[in-house]
């Protein structure tokens, strides 16, 4: 998760404390692992120093000071920015997948196997997801969603690869220099 | 921004727990049409209450077991028991009458009468069966709301969306109380957002009357609604899910 964009983000909406800024970053983008107060902090600090957010007032009530953060043009700028511009996409599960499909080709084992291993892993998971679905508020039943595309975007890799094993062999056991 | 989120794992079942009791069974079964063999001695199980989806490429034989195992084909070797009997071995009459009282069907589509409106299409499993028609709508309407489908009763499959048409042959398998729903690419010709409430009625209604359901599909979304998945691969069963 981008700290920084979700804090601009929710700052556009209107100007919001630490504290609540945290909540809202664990509510909407990080069920699973919620933020640090530091992190949050720190990260205002550091969007302070580059100019996109300002401290618009100190509050002192009861507790501990409130530090109400409003964000600036520049920052109004940057989180334009970053919503329109295309994310690099992150492969690293594919990536690990097809490590291990040609690690078991190059020690002249069975693909079979090790694939339903996978696709069993992989379902198990979209099981517990779509109950999460199900039940849960829709911030994270969106969340869930998407968690479940990707997972099944590897599932279908998974059976591409299964298809084409033959061929894959072919290639990954080839000598090197007609590979 | 959070990807394969560890998202909690929710302390409730996503569906109803089967009892482990089979239901329906099958041994060995083999299937040949003409020089392609299709099954090539498969096993199978699906427990009272249970939800298996049978994952597998085109070809691979999925569809064949699932008629195997409805009664649609009978095996050329092995034996299908259903709640204890044989019915590989009935004649084509027994095995239609089975059909009719104690499975249900969901296809990918062209499974509703067109002439019919929804109430009757619903109603029509029950007509076959003998039921009374006054009774059989009655019985048919019921279902209605309990799959969102209220104020579509009168209205013909043509007339709907491709979501409601699968809403109500969701409900024309569930309306004769059967102990298996076979489902065959039930969300195949729907979008996500449909497919996902097909399937969430389907083995929601499913779930809490008791009912096995095998769903054939090749979509893992679809396939995470089940309790277990079992893969068909060259007309065998494969994977840890086919345990």
């Amino acid at each position: 998760m981008s700290v920084p964009h979700a804090l601009l983000g929710l700052l556009r909406q209107q100007p919001r404390h630490g504290y609540d800024l945290k909540r809202l970053v664990d509510r909407y983008f990080a069920p699973d692992h919620p933020v640090a107060f530091a992190q949050v902090y720190a990260t205002l600090s550091r969007l302070e120093g580059k100019g996109r957010v300002r401290m618009e007032a100190v509050e002192q009530a009861e507790g501990p000071e409130r530090r109400r953060y409003a964000i600036t043009p520049d920052g109004i700028d940057e989180l334009d920015r970053w919503l329109v511009q295309p994310l690099d996409p992150e492969p690293h599960l594919q990536a690990a997948l097809f490590t291990k499909v040609v690690l078991v080709i190059l020690a002249g084992r069975d693909v079979t196997p090790i694939v339903d291993a996978e696709r069993h892993a992989h379902l198990e998971r979209m099981r517990e997801l779509t109950a999460v679905r199900r039940t849960a508020a829709m911030p994270i039943a969106l969340l869930a969603d998407y968690a479940l595309f990707h997972l099944e975007a590897d599932l279908r890799w998974l059976d591409l690869t299964v298809a084409r094993v033959d061929e894959l062999r072919r290639t990954v056991l080839a000598p090197l220099e007609t590979a | 921004m959070t990807t394969l989120a560890v998202l909690p794992t929710p302390s409730i079942p996503a569906i109803g727990a089967p009892d482990g009791r089979p239901i329906l069974a099958a041994s060995d079964l083999h299937k040949r049409f003409g020089t392609t063999e299709a099954l090539r001695g498969i096993d199978f199980a699906i427990a009272r209450g249970e939800i298996v989806a049978v994952m597998g490429a085109s070809g691979s034989g999925k569809s064949t077991l699932l008629h195997c195992l409805a009664g649609i084909l009978r095996p050329d070797h092995g034996t299908v028991t259903f709640d204890g009997g044989r019915i590989d071995n009935l004649d084509e009459g027994r095995r239609s009458r089975l059909r009719r009282s104690a499975f249900g069907f969901v296809f990918q589509f062209g499974q509703l009468v067109p002439e019919l409106s929804a109430l009757e299409n619903v109603s029509l499993p029950l007509l076959l069966d003998g039921v009374r028609r006054g009774d059989a709508e009655d019985r048919a309407a019921a279902w209605f709301p309990r799959l969102g489908l209220d104020g579509l009763e009168g209205r013909r499959p043509g007339d709907m969306s491709g979501g409601q048409a699968q809403r109500v042959a969701v409900a024309r398998a569930l309306v004769t109380d059967p102990a298996v729903i076979f489902a065959d690419e039930p969300t195949g010709s729907l979008d996500s957002l449909a497919g996902e409430q097909v399937m969430e009625l389907l083995t929601g209604a499913a779930s809490d009357a008791g009912v096995s359901v095998v769903i054939v599909t090749h979509e893992p979304r679809v396939a995470a609604y089940a309790h277990r998945e079992v893969v068909v691969r060259d007309g065998r069963a494969s994977g840890p899910g086919a345990a």
